[in-house]
């Protein structure tokens, strides 16, 4: 390869990497549950897409990377799954979701609130699931979606509706 | 939007990853583009060899510029830092950071 192109790809693979060690972190930890195997998998996804950055860069025709990143991430995660055969665990360890000290009620029921939710997630299929983590933690349209599950956007879309629906009636959150 | 909807934004928030998730990050992918610049520079001495080649640009900027790439992923975590608390000026202060350290580098 040309120097200045490895220098312009090595440049744009940093770029990507600032831009999405967040969504990968978010993705994995709300995928396996906990921050030490998020870790693990965050970690292998950046190595693994720079072996294959040229390449996805190649086929992506300047579409973004986020979907294709993702779906390391979710292939790894799911072979993690599978090797540690163990269904994920809810948690809100994480402060920012909401304060766990020094609670009012208010923000006690809020907690609760969010347990739920948590839990009601963690009881989908697999693909409900994966399609809320990608919709709701990392705010990706249908189309980033569809790419990083391999499905049609309107596949995804049904996806994504049906999972919301389930969870309404899990909670009891049906519109009437 | 509906109510699980808003429950669903706010139960699934972005989680930051660990400091020490990102130093270990940074440091491999440094290692990986440092262990790439170097094969990159022995490359271009052998084809400096080859009187054809005397005319393309001096080997020194090559590794110069290709040594500077792995700097960037050493700053990404405090860049990524410094947009967090403080938006666009830090991000603006992040990447004059960046561009500062690559010009010491140049001139060293």
């Amino acid at each position: 390869m040309d120097p200045g192109n490895k220098r312009q790809l090595d440049e744009e693979f940093s770029a990507l990497y600032r831009a999405h060690v967040r969504d990968v972190y978010s993705y994995a930890y709300y995928r396996i549950g906990n921050h030490h195997d998020a870790e693990d998998v965050t970690e292998h996804t950046f190595l693994q897409a720079y072996r294959h950055f040229e390449r996805a860069q190649r086929e992506s025709k300047g579409r973004p990377l986020r979907p294709w990143l993702i779906r390391i991430a979710h292939n790894l995660a799911s072979n993690h799954r599978r090797d540690k055969a163990r269904r994920p665990q809810t948690q809100l360890e994480d402060a920012s979701v909401i304060p766990s000290s020094q609670d009012t009620e208010s923000t006690f029921e809020r907690r609760q609130e969010l347990e739920e939710v948590l839990d009601g997630v963690a009881k989908l299929p697999n693909d409900r699931r994966e399609a809320l983590i990608m919709r709701f933690a990392l705010d990706m349209d249908n189309r980033e979606i569809a790419r990083a599950l391999g499905r049609t956007e309107g596949a995804t879309k049904v996806l994504i509706h049906r999972a919301i629906k389930q969870l309404e009636q899990e909670l009891g959150r049906a519109p009437r | 939007m509906s109510e699980v909807e808003q429950l669903l934004r706010s139960a699934l928030a972005p989680v930051d990853p660990p400091g020490a998730l990102l130093d270990r990050l940074d440091h491999e992918l440094t290692e990986i583009t440092s262990a790439a610049a170097e094969q990159m520079a022995d490359w271009e001495l052998a084809a400096m060899k080859d009187p054809r080649n005397w005319a393309k640009p001096v080997t020194a900027g090559v590794v110069a510029g290709v040594a500077g790439t792995a700097l960037v992923l050493v700053r990404a975590r405090q860049r990524q830092r410094s947009s967090q608390a403080g938006g666009l000026r830090a991000l603006e202060a992040g990447a004059g950071e960046v561009a500062a350290e690559l010009r010491r580098r140049l001139r060293s």
